[in-house]
């Protein structure tokens, strides 16, 4: 199990301990939040769904797909949107406890996009 | 270990901790070291930072609704005066407030 990253930071007069790029609540971005109004593409709908069927059938604890988001390469983790790092925190959860293969996945990947183009 | 009985009633004044933890952390680094009031008391459960690496979240932890001073968090000059925001904290993160202490 690799540990994440320990990012401290100062704030005010105390440091406090990050737990990841992904503990990034009240930190200053530049700006109000844009919340905008948006449906979910099918395949943001599908994740969720295939998540919850996952953990309902006892596939993984809903904590270990989370844990697997924050320890998502934080370039990389900043450069995803939410549902692509439910995808990437489940492939990961899913090969850690040996019901897929990364190679499996990538087959698969592959072979889906080669017959939707 | 965890008690049958929760440690905190509502209206307690609590500290978060700020302290290293590894792993799996529900608790933001926004209110660690802050001080807050306990709003609500949600029951006990299993505990994610043991759940999160396949544990079996013993020992269960109980879980409380704790309201911080907005102003105190992040500063007065953002949201309005008697801001207050809410999180939901699990009890070996929170330590009792020491009489007459004030949050940073």
């Amino acid at each position: 199990m690799s540990l994440p990253l320990q990012v401290v930071t100062s704030v005010g007069e105390g440091s406090r301990m990050a737990s990841g790029v992904h503990d990034m609540g009240g930190q200053p971005h530049g700006g109000p939040v844009n919340v905008p109004d948006h449906a979910m593409a099918d395949w943001e709908v599908l994740t969720d769904a295939v998540n919850l069927a996952l953990v309902a059938s006892g596939a993984y604890a809903v904590d270990e797909m989370r844990r697997a988001q924050e320890e998502i390469e934080p370039g990389r983790y900043l450069a995803m949107t939410y549902y692509e790092r439910w995808i990437g925190g489940i492939e990961q959860v899913l090969v850690e406890r040996g019901i897929l293969t990364p190679d499996e996945i990538d087959a698969r990947t592959a072979e889906l996009a080669e017959r939707w183009g | 270990m965890s008690s049958d009985t929760p440690a905190y009633r509502v209206g307690d004044a609590v500290d978060v901790l700020c302290k290293p933890s590894p792993g799996h952390v529900r608790t933001p680094r926004y209110v660690q070291d802050h001080q807050g009031r306990i709003t609500a008391i949600h029951g006990r459960f299993r505990d994610p930072e043991s759940l999160a690496h396949r544990g079996d979240g013993t020992p269960a932890r109980w879980l409380y609704e704790v309201a911080f001073d907005a102003a105190a968090l992040w500063g007065p000059s953002r949201g309005t005066a008697g801001d207050s925001v809410r999180a939901d904290i699990f009890e070996h993160w929170l330590r009792q407030t020491e009489q007459g202490a004030s949050d940073r």
